[in-house]
Protein backbone atom coordinates (compact mmCIF):
# COMPACT_ATOMS: atom_id res chain seq x y z
CA UNK A 1 0.00 0.00 0.00
CA UNK A 2 1.32 3.55 -0.96
CA UNK A 3 0.25 6.32 1.19
CA UNK A 4 0.97 10.00 0.31
CA UNK A 5 0.14 12.52 2.99
CA UNK A 6 1.40 16.16 2.00
CA UNK A 7 0.22 19.07 3.64
CA UNK A 8 2.51 21.59 1.29
CA UNK A 9 5.27 21.61 -1.02
CA UNK A 10 7.07 25.80 -1.56
CA UNK A 11 9.64 27.00 -3.82
CA UNK A 12 11.28 29.96 -2.46
CA UNK A 13 8.08 31.28 -0.65
CA UNK A 14 5.54 30.20 -3.24
CA UNK A 15 3.28 26.88 -2.36
CA UNK A 16 2.53 25.11 -5.13
CA UNK A 17 0.77 22.03 -3.79
CA UNK A 18 -1.48 22.65 -1.06
CA UNK A 19 -2.14 20.03 1.46
CA UNK A 20 -3.86 16.69 -0.76
CA UNK A 21 -3.36 13.05 0.23
CA UNK A 22 -4.13 9.61 -1.97
CA UNK A 23 -3.81 5.81 -1.50
CA UNK A 24 -2.82 3.60 -4.53
CA UNK A 25 -3.78 -0.15 -3.33
CA UNK A 26 -1.71 -2.83 -4.92
CA UNK A 27 -2.08 -3.48 -8.31
CA UNK A 28 -4.16 -0.14 -8.85
CA UNK A 29 -3.20 2.06 -11.61
CA UNK A 30 -3.75 5.36 -10.42
CA UNK A 31 -3.51 8.48 -12.88
CA UNK A 32 -2.82 12.31 -12.26
CA UNK A 33 -4.01 14.43 -14.56
CA UNK A 34 -3.96 18.18 -15.27
CA UNK A 35 -2.02 21.05 -17.52
CA UNK A 36 1.06 21.80 -18.07
CA UNK A 37 2.71 24.08 -14.97
CA UNK A 38 0.29 22.64 -12.04
CA UNK A 39 2.71 20.87 -9.80
CA UNK A 40 2.25 17.46 -11.68
CA UNK A 41 5.74 16.57 -12.39
CA UNK A 42 6.66 18.25 -8.23
CA UNK A 43 4.22 15.71 -6.84
CA UNK A 44 5.54 12.96 -8.41
CA UNK A 45 9.17 13.60 -7.46
CA UNK A 46 7.87 13.93 -3.76
CA UNK A 47 6.22 10.46 -4.27
CA UNK A 48 9.31 8.49 -5.71
CA UNK A 49 11.46 10.20 -3.23
CA UNK A 50 13.95 12.47 -5.49
CA UNK A 51 12.37 15.58 -3.08
CA UNK A 52 13.00 15.54 0.43
CA UNK A 53 12.07 18.75 0.98
CA UNK A 54 8.17 19.07 1.60
CA UNK A 55 5.69 18.67 4.49
CA UNK A 56 3.80 15.74 5.28
CA UNK A 57 4.54 11.95 4.85
CA UNK A 58 4.67 9.39 2.09
CA UNK A 59 4.98 5.78 2.42
CA UNK A 60 5.92 3.61 -0.04
CA UNK A 61 7.87 0.09 -0.91
CA UNK A 62 10.83 -1.09 -1.16
CA UNK A 63 11.10 -1.57 -4.76
CA UNK A 64 10.51 1.67 -6.75
CA UNK A 65 10.66 1.77 -10.62
CA UNK A 66 10.45 5.17 -12.81
CA UNK A 67 9.62 5.49 -16.37
CA UNK A 68 10.95 9.33 -17.36
CA UNK A 69 10.20 11.60 -19.67
CA UNK A 70 13.09 10.88 -21.55
CA UNK A 71 14.92 7.26 -22.11
CA UNK A 72 17.44 8.58 -19.29
CA UNK A 73 20.00 5.34 -19.99
CA UNK A 74 23.24 5.18 -19.56
CA UNK A 75 25.08 5.99 -23.40
CA UNK A 76 28.26 4.53 -22.31
CA UNK A 77 26.95 1.45 -21.31
CA UNK A 78 25.38 -1.84 -23.78
CA UNK A 79 21.85 -2.27 -23.73
CA UNK A 80 22.37 -5.32 -21.63
CA UNK A 81 24.33 -3.29 -18.75
CA UNK A 82 21.55 -0.76 -19.14
CA UNK A 83 19.37 -3.56 -17.16
CA UNK A 84 21.90 -5.78 -15.50
CA UNK A 85 23.72 -2.41 -13.74
CA UNK A 86 20.59 -1.39 -12.90
CA UNK A 87 18.82 -4.87 -11.51
CA UNK A 88 22.49 -6.96 -11.02
CA UNK A 89 19.74 -10.22 -9.63
CA UNK A 90 18.54 -10.14 -12.95
CA UNK A 91 21.79 -12.08 -14.67
CA UNK A 92 22.38 -12.32 -17.89
CA UNK A 93 19.51 -14.53 -19.25
CA UNK A 94 17.07 -12.37 -17.18
CA UNK A 95 18.27 -9.53 -19.16
CA UNK A 96 17.84 -10.98 -22.41
CA UNK A 97 14.73 -12.75 -21.55
CA UNK A 98 13.78 -8.98 -20.57
CA UNK A 99 14.87 -7.85 -23.99
CA UNK A 100 12.84 -9.97 -25.89
CA UNK A 101 9.89 -9.30 -24.22
CA UNK A 102 10.03 -5.53 -25.17
CA UNK A 103 10.97 -6.29 -28.63
CA UNK A 104 14.72 -5.90 -28.28
CA UNK A 105 15.83 -9.43 -28.71
CA UNK A 106 19.54 -9.30 -30.60
CA UNK A 107 20.02 -5.91 -29.27
CA UNK A 108 21.91 -6.36 -26.40
CA UNK A 109 25.45 -5.40 -27.44
CA UNK A 110 24.27 -2.04 -28.73
CA UNK A 111 25.25 0.91 -27.09
CA UNK A 112 21.71 3.28 -26.86
CA UNK A 113 23.36 5.62 -29.51
CA UNK A 114 22.57 2.96 -31.76
CA UNK A 115 19.13 2.18 -30.83
CA UNK A 116 16.18 4.40 -32.26
CA UNK A 117 13.97 6.69 -30.08
CA UNK A 118 11.53 3.98 -30.04
CA UNK A 119 14.13 1.92 -28.85
CA UNK A 120 15.54 3.49 -26.42
CA UNK A 121 12.21 4.15 -25.00
CA UNK A 122 11.67 0.34 -25.12
CA UNK A 123 14.64 -0.18 -23.36
CA UNK A 124 13.57 2.57 -20.48
CA UNK A 125 10.49 -0.06 -20.02
CA UNK A 126 12.30 -3.14 -19.94
CA UNK A 127 14.77 -1.17 -17.21
CA UNK A 128 11.27 -0.35 -15.06
CA UNK A 129 9.66 -3.65 -15.64
CA UNK A 130 12.73 -5.61 -14.75
CA UNK A 131 13.70 -5.27 -10.98
CA UNK A 132 9.08 -6.17 -10.35
CA UNK A 133 8.75 -2.99 -9.22
CA UNK A 134 5.79 -2.83 -6.18
CA UNK A 135 5.56 0.97 -7.47
CA UNK A 136 5.86 1.83 -11.08
CA UNK A 137 6.17 5.91 -11.32
CA UNK A 138 5.20 6.71 -14.87
CA UNK A 139 5.91 10.62 -15.67
CA UNK A 140 4.31 11.82 -18.53
CA UNK A 141 6.35 8.41 -20.83
CA UNK A 142 4.76 9.23 -24.20
CA UNK A 143 4.16 12.84 -24.70
CA UNK A 144 6.45 13.89 -27.34
CA UNK A 145 5.66 10.81 -29.18
CA UNK A 146 4.10 10.20 -32.45
CA UNK A 147 0.98 8.82 -32.75
CA UNK A 148 2.01 5.60 -34.36
CA UNK A 149 4.81 4.88 -31.48
CA UNK A 150 2.91 6.72 -28.55
CA UNK A 151 0.35 3.63 -29.54
CA UNK A 152 2.94 0.96 -30.03
CA UNK A 153 4.51 2.05 -26.12
CA UNK A 154 0.82 2.23 -24.96
CA UNK A 155 -0.03 -1.34 -25.77
CA UNK A 156 3.17 -2.53 -24.58
CA UNK A 157 3.23 -1.03 -21.36
CA UNK A 158 -0.26 -2.31 -20.98
CA UNK A 159 0.78 -5.92 -21.54
CA UNK A 160 4.09 -5.57 -19.27
CA UNK A 161 1.39 -4.17 -16.33
CA UNK A 162 -0.72 -6.70 -16.54
CA UNK A 163 1.79 -9.39 -16.27
CA UNK A 164 4.10 -7.69 -13.57
CA UNK A 165 1.13 -5.82 -11.69
CA UNK A 166 2.90 -3.49 -9.81
CA UNK A 167 1.02 -0.51 -8.16
CA UNK A 168 1.21 2.63 -10.88
CA UNK A 169 1.28 5.96 -10.62
CA UNK A 170 0.53 7.88 -13.79
CA UNK A 171 1.05 11.83 -14.25
CA UNK A 172 0.21 12.74 -17.70
CA UNK A 173 -2.37 15.64 -19.34
CA UNK A 174 -3.35 13.40 -21.46
CA UNK A 175 -6.91 12.14 -20.68
CA UNK A 176 -6.75 9.32 -23.59
CA UNK A 177 -3.73 7.79 -21.71
CA UNK A 178 -5.15 7.96 -18.56
CA UNK A 179 -8.11 6.13 -19.69
CA UNK A 180 -6.39 3.52 -21.16
CA UNK A 181 -4.14 2.66 -18.54
CA UNK A 182 -6.29 3.69 -15.20
CA UNK A 183 -8.60 1.97 -12.57
CA UNK A 184 -8.82 5.77 -11.10
CA UNK A 185 -8.22 9.04 -12.39
CA UNK A 186 -7.69 12.35 -10.40
CA UNK A 187 -7.40 15.62 -10.77
CA UNK A 188 -4.70 18.63 -9.82
CA UNK A 189 -6.06 22.10 -10.08
CA UNK A 190 -5.93 25.18 -8.38
CA UNK A 191 -2.92 27.26 -6.67
CA UNK A 192 -1.62 25.78 -4.49
CA UNK A 193 -2.17 22.81 -6.37
CA UNK A 194 -5.26 20.09 -4.90
CA UNK A 195 -6.33 17.04 -5.48
CA UNK A 196 -10.12 16.01 -7.25
CA UNK A 197 -12.77 14.87 -8.97
CA UNK A 198 -12.86 16.45 -12.71
CA UNK A 199 -12.91 19.61 -12.41
CA UNK B 1 42.12 7.27 -48.82
CA UNK B 2 45.52 8.00 -48.38
CA UNK B 3 46.59 8.99 -44.75
CA UNK B 4 49.35 10.84 -44.30
CA UNK B 5 51.18 10.45 -40.83
CA UNK B 6 50.10 14.06 -40.09
CA UNK B 7 52.33 14.14 -36.61
CA UNK B 8 55.42 12.67 -38.31
CA UNK B 9 55.55 14.93 -41.10
CA UNK B 10 55.01 18.13 -38.89
CA UNK B 11 57.57 16.71 -36.25
CA UNK B 12 59.64 16.73 -39.59
CA UNK B 13 58.91 20.30 -40.86
CA UNK B 14 60.11 21.53 -36.68
CA UNK B 15 63.10 19.28 -38.01
CA UNK B 16 64.15 21.36 -41.14
CA UNK B 17 63.36 24.28 -39.87
CA UNK B 18 66.20 23.76 -36.89
CA UNK B 19 68.39 22.98 -39.72
CA UNK B 20 67.85 25.83 -41.85
CA UNK B 21 68.10 28.15 -38.04
CA UNK B 22 71.60 26.48 -37.45
CA UNK B 23 72.87 26.67 -41.12
CA UNK B 24 71.99 30.61 -41.18
CA UNK B 25 73.58 30.70 -37.42
CA UNK B 26 76.83 28.89 -38.53
CA UNK B 27 78.11 28.80 -34.87
CA UNK B 28 77.39 25.25 -33.41
CA UNK B 29 78.40 26.79 -29.75
CA UNK B 30 74.47 28.71 -30.44
CA UNK B 31 72.58 26.22 -32.57
CA UNK B 32 74.17 22.76 -33.25
CA UNK B 33 72.97 21.10 -36.28
CA UNK B 34 70.01 18.50 -34.87
CA UNK B 35 72.83 15.32 -36.40
CA UNK B 36 75.38 17.32 -34.17
CA UNK B 37 73.56 16.26 -30.81
CA UNK B 38 74.20 12.26 -31.92
CA UNK B 39 77.62 12.41 -30.31
CA UNK B 40 76.82 14.24 -26.85
CA UNK B 41 73.44 12.30 -26.70
CA UNK B 42 75.01 8.93 -27.31
CA UNK B 43 78.26 9.50 -24.46
CA UNK B 44 75.11 10.48 -22.15
CA UNK B 45 73.67 7.41 -23.06
CA UNK B 46 76.34 5.04 -22.15
CA UNK B 47 77.53 6.72 -19.24
CA UNK B 48 74.76 5.91 -17.93
CA UNK B 49 73.89 9.62 -17.09
CA UNK B 50 71.29 10.28 -19.13
CA UNK B 51 68.79 7.55 -18.05
CA UNK B 52 70.04 7.88 -14.13
CA UNK B 53 68.99 11.72 -14.58
CA UNK B 54 65.80 10.82 -16.80
CA UNK B 55 64.56 8.29 -14.08
CA UNK B 56 64.39 10.92 -11.37
CA UNK B 57 62.60 12.89 -13.48
CA UNK B 58 60.48 10.89 -14.12
CA UNK B 59 59.57 9.42 -10.61
CA UNK B 60 58.97 12.97 -9.76
CA UNK B 61 56.87 13.72 -12.73
CA UNK B 62 54.90 10.19 -11.47
CA UNK B 63 54.32 11.25 -8.11
CA UNK B 64 53.38 15.02 -8.52
CA UNK B 65 50.83 13.90 -11.58
CA UNK B 66 49.38 11.11 -9.47
CA UNK B 67 48.70 13.81 -6.01
CA UNK B 68 47.82 16.14 -7.98
CA UNK B 69 45.12 14.48 -10.05
CA UNK B 70 44.32 12.32 -6.95
CA UNK B 71 43.43 15.45 -5.12
CA UNK B 72 42.54 17.33 -7.07
CA UNK B 73 39.62 14.84 -8.65
CA UNK B 74 38.33 14.78 -4.97
CA UNK B 75 38.26 18.76 -4.73
CA UNK B 76 37.12 19.16 -7.49
CA UNK B 77 34.31 16.82 -6.97
CA UNK B 78 33.17 17.86 -3.70
CA UNK B 79 33.22 21.25 -4.78
CA UNK B 80 31.18 20.73 -7.67
CA UNK B 81 29.12 18.52 -6.07
CA UNK B 82 28.38 21.00 -2.55
CA UNK B 83 27.60 24.28 -3.21
CA UNK B 84 28.15 25.31 0.73
CA UNK B 85 32.09 23.96 0.26
CA UNK B 86 32.63 25.02 -2.99
CA UNK B 87 31.57 29.18 -1.88
CA UNK B 88 33.86 28.32 1.53
CA UNK B 89 36.55 27.01 -1.09
CA UNK B 90 36.56 28.79 -4.48
CA UNK B 91 38.32 31.82 -3.28
CA UNK B 92 41.18 29.90 -2.05
CA UNK B 93 41.08 28.27 -5.05
CA UNK B 94 41.22 32.09 -7.00
CA UNK B 95 44.70 32.64 -5.09
CA UNK B 96 45.83 29.31 -5.28
CA UNK B 97 45.47 29.56 -9.63
CA UNK B 98 47.06 32.87 -9.57
CA UNK B 99 50.19 32.13 -7.22
CA UNK B 100 53.36 31.91 -9.67
CA UNK B 101 54.88 28.78 -9.39
CA UNK B 102 57.77 30.06 -8.84
CA UNK B 103 56.67 31.39 -4.99
CA UNK B 104 55.08 28.13 -4.61
CA UNK B 105 58.33 26.13 -5.20
CA UNK B 106 61.12 28.56 -3.67
CA UNK B 107 58.24 28.61 -0.50
CA UNK B 108 58.55 24.78 -0.08
CA UNK B 109 62.38 24.51 -0.40
CA UNK B 110 62.25 27.03 2.32
CA UNK B 111 59.55 25.92 4.39
CA UNK B 112 60.07 21.97 4.02
CA UNK B 113 63.83 22.10 3.20
CA UNK B 114 65.99 21.43 0.30
CA UNK B 115 64.26 17.92 0.00
CA UNK B 116 62.55 15.45 -2.25
CA UNK B 117 59.53 15.65 -0.65
CA UNK B 118 59.84 19.60 -1.05
CA UNK B 119 60.00 19.28 -4.77
CA UNK B 120 57.47 16.92 -5.41
CA UNK B 121 54.65 18.97 -2.87
CA UNK B 122 55.77 22.09 -4.90
CA UNK B 123 55.18 20.59 -8.02
CA UNK B 124 51.88 18.75 -6.88
CA UNK B 125 50.66 21.98 -5.07
CA UNK B 126 51.01 23.85 -8.80
CA UNK B 127 48.84 21.63 -10.29
CA UNK B 128 46.05 20.61 -8.02
CA UNK B 129 43.62 24.31 -8.16
CA UNK B 130 43.84 23.68 -11.76
CA UNK B 131 42.77 19.81 -11.71
CA UNK B 132 40.20 21.18 -9.22
CA UNK B 133 38.62 23.90 -11.87
CA UNK B 134 38.84 21.16 -14.68
CA UNK B 135 37.12 18.61 -12.50
CA UNK B 136 34.44 20.96 -10.64
CA UNK B 137 33.27 22.21 -14.11
CA UNK B 138 32.40 18.33 -15.49
CA UNK B 139 30.58 17.61 -12.39
CA UNK B 140 28.53 20.62 -12.44
CA UNK B 141 27.85 19.15 -16.09
CA UNK B 142 26.26 15.74 -14.73
CA UNK B 143 23.35 15.09 -15.94
CA UNK B 144 20.06 15.83 -13.49
CA UNK B 145 18.23 12.83 -14.99
CA UNK B 146 20.51 10.35 -14.40
CA UNK B 147 20.89 11.31 -10.93
CA UNK B 148 17.38 10.98 -10.54
CA UNK B 149 17.83 7.63 -12.13
CA UNK B 150 20.53 6.35 -10.22
CA UNK B 151 18.47 7.25 -6.79
CA UNK B 152 15.29 6.01 -8.04
CA UNK B 153 16.72 2.60 -8.64
CA UNK B 154 18.80 2.76 -5.56
CA UNK B 155 22.31 1.98 -7.64
CA UNK B 156 24.74 1.43 -4.24
CA UNK B 157 27.36 4.42 -4.04
CA UNK B 158 30.09 2.18 -6.13
CA UNK B 159 28.23 1.17 -9.00
CA UNK B 160 26.79 4.55 -9.57
CA UNK B 161 30.63 6.47 -9.12
CA UNK B 162 31.94 3.61 -11.66
CA UNK B 163 28.95 3.63 -13.66
CA UNK B 164 26.91 6.94 -13.78
CA UNK B 165 29.25 9.57 -12.65
CA UNK B 166 32.95 8.64 -13.79
CA UNK B 167 32.12 7.97 -18.03
CA UNK B 168 30.37 11.66 -17.47
CA UNK B 169 33.71 12.85 -16.17
CA UNK B 170 35.55 11.43 -18.84
CA UNK B 171 36.49 13.49 -21.02
CA UNK B 172 37.03 16.35 -18.21
CA UNK B 173 39.27 13.94 -16.39
CA UNK B 174 41.46 13.44 -19.55
CA UNK B 175 41.64 17.27 -20.27
CA UNK B 176 43.13 17.45 -16.80
CA UNK B 177 45.26 14.87 -17.26
CA UNK B 178 46.39 16.19 -20.46
CA UNK B 179 47.28 19.49 -19.48
CA UNK B 180 47.95 18.46 -15.93
CA UNK B 181 51.21 15.63 -17.76
CA UNK B 182 52.08 18.85 -20.05
CA UNK B 183 52.51 21.32 -16.39
CA UNK B 184 53.56 19.01 -14.47
CA UNK B 185 57.16 18.11 -16.24
CA UNK B 186 58.00 21.85 -16.62
CA UNK B 187 57.47 22.61 -13.19
CA UNK B 188 59.66 19.74 -12.10
CA UNK B 189 62.44 20.98 -14.42
CA UNK B 190 62.51 24.78 -12.62
CA UNK B 191 62.55 22.22 -9.00
CA UNK B 192 65.31 20.35 -10.37
CA UNK B 193 67.25 23.64 -11.52
CA UNK B 194 66.79 25.02 -8.27
CA UNK B 195 66.78 23.01 -5.33
CA UNK B 196 67.76 19.27 -6.71
CA UNK B 197 71.44 17.61 -7.26
CA UNK B 198 69.76 15.27 -10.27
CA UNK B 199 67.41 14.94 -12.56
CA UNK B 200 67.15 16.44 -16.10
CA UNK B 201 66.68 19.94 -14.61
CA UNK B 202 69.95 19.98 -12.66
CA UNK B 203 71.67 18.59 -16.38
CA UNK B 204 70.01 21.15 -17.57
CA UNK B 205 71.34 23.94 -15.21
CA UNK B 206 74.84 22.35 -15.12
CA UNK B 207 75.30 22.70 -19.16
CA UNK B 208 73.56 25.92 -18.95
CA UNK B 209 76.84 27.22 -16.66
CA UNK B 210 78.90 25.55 -18.97
CA UNK B 211 77.35 27.15 -21.92
CA UNK B 212 76.57 23.48 -23.96
CA UNK B 213 74.26 24.16 -26.34
CA UNK B 214 74.04 20.65 -27.27
CA UNK B 215 73.57 18.66 -24.16
CA UNK B 216 71.17 21.22 -23.05
CA UNK B 217 69.14 20.36 -25.90
CA UNK B 218 70.04 16.62 -25.49
CA UNK B 219 68.00 16.55 -21.99
CA UNK B 220 65.34 18.66 -23.20
CA UNK B 221 64.89 16.65 -26.16
CA UNK B 222 64.87 12.99 -24.53
CA UNK B 223 62.55 14.21 -22.11
CA UNK B 224 60.28 15.74 -24.38
CA UNK B 225 60.79 12.23 -26.14
CA UNK B 226 59.19 10.78 -23.41
CA UNK B 227 56.51 12.70 -23.22
CA UNK B 228 55.25 11.96 -26.37
CA UNK B 229 55.64 8.35 -25.74
CA UNK B 230 53.03 8.92 -22.62
CA UNK B 231 50.84 10.65 -24.88
CA UNK B 232 50.58 8.53 -27.82
CA UNK B 233 50.65 5.15 -26.08
CA UNK B 234 48.89 5.50 -22.83
CA UNK B 235 46.92 9.01 -23.03
CA UNK B 236 45.21 8.40 -26.22
CA UNK B 237 44.51 4.70 -26.35
CA UNK B 238 42.78 5.12 -23.03
CA UNK B 239 41.18 8.38 -24.77
CA UNK B 240 39.85 6.31 -27.48
CA UNK B 241 38.45 3.07 -25.35
CA UNK B 242 36.71 5.79 -23.23
CA UNK B 243 34.92 7.33 -26.03
CA UNK B 244 34.29 3.91 -27.78
CA UNK B 245 30.35 4.67 -27.23
CA UNK B 246 30.35 7.87 -28.81
CA UNK B 247 31.47 6.43 -31.94
CA UNK B 248 30.28 3.15 -31.96
N1 LIG C 1 12.93 23.74 -8.82
C1 LIG C 1 11.94 24.66 -8.86
N2 LIG C 1 12.13 25.89 -8.34
C2 LIG C 1 11.14 26.81 -8.37
N3 LIG C 1 9.94 26.60 -8.88
C3 LIG C 1 9.65 25.39 -9.40
C4 LIG C 1 10.65 24.36 -9.42
N4 LIG C 1 10.11 23.26 -9.99
C5 LIG C 1 8.84 23.61 -10.32
N5 LIG C 1 8.57 24.87 -9.97
C6 LIG C 1 7.27 25.55 -10.15
O1 LIG C 1 6.26 24.73 -9.63
C7 LIG C 1 5.12 24.73 -10.49
C8 LIG C 1 4.77 23.31 -10.87
O2 LIG C 1 5.78 22.80 -11.74
P1 LIG C 1 5.75 21.29 -12.29
O3 LIG C 1 5.59 20.37 -11.13
O4 LIG C 1 6.95 21.12 -13.12
O5 LIG C 1 4.44 21.29 -13.17
P2 LIG C 1 3.96 20.19 -14.26
O6 LIG C 1 4.79 18.98 -14.10
O7 LIG C 1 2.53 19.96 -13.90
O8 LIG C 1 4.09 20.84 -15.60
C9 LIG C 1 5.46 25.62 -11.66
O9 LIG C 1 4.83 26.87 -11.46
C10 LIG C 1 6.95 25.76 -11.61
O10 LIG C 1 7.32 27.06 -12.03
Amino acid sequence: MIEVDIRGKSFGGTQVLGPLSFRIAPGEVLAVLGPSGIGKSTLLKIVAGLDTLFEGRVARPQRLAMVFQEPTLLPWRSALQNLTLVHPGLGRAGAEEMLEQVGLAGKGEAFPGQLSLGQQRRLALARAFAGQPELLVLDEPFVSLDAELAETMLALTEALIARVKPSVLLVTHARAEAERLADRMLWLSGSPARLGAEP
Amino acid sequence: MTRLPVPAVSLLGLLLLWTAAAALTADPSILPQPWALAGPAWAEIVSGRLPFHLGHTLVRVAWAFALAMAAGTVLGFVMGRYETVNRWLDPWLVVFLNLPALVLIVLCYLWIGLNETAAIAAVTLNKVPNVTAVIREGVRSFSGDLDAMATVFRMPFRRRLRHVLLPQLAPYLSAAARSGVAVIWKIVLVVEFLGRSNGIGFQIHLYFQLFDVARVLVYALSFVAVMLAVEWAVLQPWERRARRWRTA
